[in-house]
């Protein structure tokens, strides 16, 4: 057993994994119509490779990768494309965004999979990386950050550890825990591959200590596999264990700078779920088309975890699950701490869903009535990241963007621990996520008008450049009428003179 | 199906203001038993007086400045204020005393400043001070504990009950008459007249360590103290740093000079050392946040309070020290910034 560092604050809350564990992984059963998003982290959109009407095969590319931080997206079963158009999109904000919309023809027809990357470590990593991103291959904790980029460390820096993440510290979610307790040897055999890829020698498998049964199949996993750079960790359950950053401390002792990366500090951080999709890509070629989901909350009849195709609307999660409790209140995708509530259950499931909450009146807050804060300090106890919230707050509440950054706003990673431990019920992390948003703004329009500004000089100065051009010309100008003058002076004076001398002539004629 | 949607996180939140406040308020249970026992049931009715005051004082001023104000009685904040206060005064306190120091701390130190969460300065210290200006004779007139008057002399419930609405005591004697200085009174005055210790403590109103029946009482905010730690309501940080700031110097000077000045133990098991350790510096609005901050905050407290107590003029100093290191907050919080994640010092 490793030396644990741990990470300061946290919170000790009431894991409620039991109701969706209580039943093994099931697979939904084929739907009628998949919605698929261009854009699903963070990042430029696919480009849509499919015209409407086009019959498509499960694992046929249907919008190919645009730019380094893109992927390409999947059909998720064959069918006909019905359209390429704007429909709600799972994202806090509840707005629309490209999606290509496919009719399922109940065949599921699977285009011919990749040819399997048989030895791993025969190849270029640079193909394996290539592989993971034409399968699309994506973070599935939760942020579906393209894993390609993640596995391929730049400016000469190596890792020396790779950290894969099964600590889902939420409450609620368990897709983790089921995905391990039936596939860790693919997750392992992913891991092998990504330190392969990494040419890292050592990787940590954190999985936290309220999983058991996760964990003894992952020490069974790695025995089997035989591989003795893995090793499982486990790590206390408390909140946000199973944030990269937090993670890291706990693991290693190691600090990600601010507004640095993990590989800073030498470490590459995966999903448990990110790494058997990997294994998959490679070995089987596979695209990644669908994902575990947990379905829970006592706003759902049979919580329980399932494997649903991505595009899949979660009302068709729901109804596999026995449908709505008729106390449902809340719809959240993501947990109880940092998911974000659904205005509509239309919307469908993503490579970054992992869980569908489906909460009531007891399980989530709908009105805060907030006193004003009497500095107890409890939310600068719980912070993980050693910021001083009641601090933030005076700030941010003044709007004094200058004091925010010099509390370090931009380290807030909106773990909601602040606001959960707040007796006055203030909503700390709205007013921290409201502070950063226009802090963002007022750079976008300064940068702007920077933009502006330089605009204006240059055309000042191309004016000035021109006037100074013109007046010179017209120096010239009046230089060579000058001179031309001066000619037809001399002209005109020989003239004279030949006049004169004629004139003279004339008088002495006479 | 749609759903009304609210931003993360979801989780409801564990605390409120007056659950903490409600905690408190039970935490002053044991040392209000062993108050009751030793020096008579005055507390209560100076307790009554006291909450019944201050919450009207609140009620008029939240409808003054326009605020809310159900959801503001409810947080309880105005009963944590009179209570410390009325610890703070002796059992026979006229009501009118009282209730000015109340009325003070409600109005004038709490909501001129901006109400709940904005007062730089401890309400209830802030009351105690005027009094203690405005009326030092009463301020000083404690009862000797009941377990040292001869039998049938204590003033019992109604007899002190009378004493609070009317100034003076039914009957021939006089509160003047019966009442006494309080042990730390006795030992700043007589230390005065260089007596020593072993002297002064001979007295029957010295206990084992600190006042007779005072050390009980400390022992209940002990108690209640220790558990308001168990349960977060207050962090260990200004206790223990109250306490050091107290005892380090004392111990000090008691081991150079035993025979003139007071043992440790004594300066914590009397005045208001353990009230003001446990209830009073912990008082979160008017405390520093951080906790290297809490720690300066409580030394500087703890040592206030031990030099105004052996040097000042003041036989207790717990209302002086906090008020003063109320003060130094802003700047205490400013310098004393926890390293965030990720960053250098």
């Amino acid at each position: 057993m490793k030396d644990l560092h741990g990470f300061p604050g946290g919170l000790a809350l009431a894991p409620r994994k039991a109701q969706s564990t209580q039943q093994p992984l099931a697979r939904l059963p084929l739907g009628f119509e998949y919605v698929l998003p261009l854009l699903q982290h963070e990042g430029d959109p696919a480009e849509p490779q499919v015209t409407v009407g086009e019959r498509v095969l499960r694992g046929q590319v249907i919008a190919r990768a645009e730019g380094y931080f893109s992927l390409p997206i999947h059909a998720p079963t064959s069918g006909t494309v019905t359209g390429i158009l704007p429909r709600p999109i799972p994202h806090p904000s509840g707005l629309m965004a490209e999606c290509i919309v496919i009719e399922a023809d109940g065949l599921d027809e699977v285009i011919a999979d990749k040819a399997s990357i048989e030895d791993p470590s025969a190849v270029h990593p640079s193909r394996l990386r290539n592989r993971l991103r034409e399968c699309g291959v994506a973070g599935l904790g939760g942020a579906a950050f393209p894993t390609h980029i993640k596995l391929n460390p730049t400016g000469g820096r190596k890792a020396d550890t790779l950290i894969i993440n099964g600590a889902q510290c939420e409450p609620y979610i368990s897709c983790d825990d089921m995905l391990l307790r039936e596939q860790a040897d693919e997750v392992i055999a992913g891991t092998a591959v990504m330190l392969t890829a990494l040419d890292c020698p050592r990787a940590l498998v954190a999985i936290e200590s309220d999983t058991p049964d996760a964990m003894a199949a992952v020490d069974a996993a790695i025995e089997a596999a035989g591989d003795e750079r893995i090793q499982r960790v486990m790590v206390p359950t408390v909140y946000p264990e199973g944030g990269e950053r937090q993670l890291i401390q706990t693991l290693l002792g190691r600090e990600v700078p601010s507004s640095g990366l993990p590989l800073d500090v030498g470490v590459i951080c995966h999903n448990v779920a990110t790494a058997r999709a990997a294994w998959r890509a490679i070995h089987h070629g596979e695209a990644l088309t669908e994902r575990v989901v947990t379905v829970s909350g006592n706003g759902v009849r049979q919580p329980r975890n399932v494997i649903a195709r991505l595009g899949t609307p979660v009302a068709e999660l729901i109804a596999f699950c026995g449908g709505y409790t008729d106390s449902v209140t809340r719809l959240i995708m993501g947990g109880p701490m940092m998911g974000f509530a659904l205005g509509d259950d239309e919307v469908p499931v993503v490579k970054g869903t992992t869980c569908i909450l489906a909460a009531d009146e007891s399980e989530v807050v709908s009105h805060k009535e907030a006193l004003p804060c009497i500095r107890c300090g409890e939310c600068s106890e719980a912070c993980p990241a050693g910021l001083l919230p009641q601090q933030l707050y005076w700030y941010a509440q003044d709007r004094d963007l200058d004091g925010v950054r010099d509390y370090h706003l931009f380290d807030c990673i909106e773990c909601g621990c602040c606001d959960v431990v707040c007796p006055s019920h203030i909503p700390l992390v709205q007013y921290f996520r409201a502070a950063k948003t226009e802090i963002w703004a007022r750079e976008q329009e300064r940068r702007k008008s920077d933009i502006a500004r330089e605009r204006y000089e240059h055309r000042q100065a191309r004016l000035a450049r021109e006037a100074e051009a013109k007046k010179r010309r017209l120096e010239e100008k009046k230089k060579a009428l000058a001179e031309r003058k001066k000619g037809d002076s001399e002209v005109e004076s020989e003239i004279d003179a030949i006049m004169s001398r004629v004139k003279a002539r004339k008088k002495k004629d006479d | 199906m749609r759903f009304a949607t609210s931003p993360a996180p979801h989780l409801a939140p564990n605390h409120s203001v007056t659950t903490l406040m409600l905690r408190v308020l039970l935490a002053l249970v044991p040392a209000l038993l062993a108050w009751v026992w030793f020096f008579g049931w005055g507390i209560i009715f100076n307790l009554l007086i006291a909450s019944t005051v201050a919450v009207a004082a609140e009620a008029l001023m939240l409808k003054l400045r326009g605020r809310p104000i159900r959801r503001h009685l409810m947080d309880l904040t105005a009963i944590v204020t009179a209570a410390l206060l009325v610890f703070c005064l002796p059992p026979t306190t006229p009501w009118w005393i009282t209730t000015t120091g109340a009325v003070f701390a409600i109005v004038f130190a709490k909501h001129l400043y901006g109400g709940l969460g904005h007062n730089p300065f401890n309400p209830a210290m802030a009351g105690y001070v005027v009094l203690l200006i405005s009326f030092p004779v009463e301020m000083t007139q404690w009862l000797p504990p009941r377990q040292l008057v001869e039998d049938g002399q204590f003033p019992g419930a109604w007899a002190q009950l009378v004493a609070i609405l009317t100034g003076e005591l039914p009957g021939a004697a006089t509160v003047d008459a019966i009442s006494r200085a309080t042990p730390l009174d006795v030992m700043k005055t007589e230390l005065g007249m260089a007596r020593t210790i072993a002297e002064i403590t001979a007295d029957p109103r010295f206990g084992d360590i600190g006042g007779y029946g005072w050390e009980w009482i400390g022992n209940g905010i002990i108690v209640g103290g220790l558990w308001l730690i168990y349960t977060k309501v207050i962090r260990w940080q200004i206790p223990v740093a109250v306490l050091a700031g107290v005892l380090v110097p004392a111990t000090f000077f008691y081991l150079l000079d035993p025979g003139s000045h007071a043992s440790p133990g004594f300066h914590l098991f009397s005045g208001a050392t353990l009230l003001c350790a446990f209830f009073i510096a912990t008082d979160p609005v008017s405390a520093a946040t951080t906790r290297l901050g809490r720690i300066i905050f409580g030394v500087g407290i703890g040592l206030l309070i031990y030099i105004i107590r052996t040097w000042g003029g003041y036989p207790d100093a717990v209302a002086f020290a906090v008020l003063l290191m109320n003060m130094a907050v802003p700047l205490i919080d400013r310098y004393s910034r926890p390293r965030t994640y990720g960053h250098e010092r």
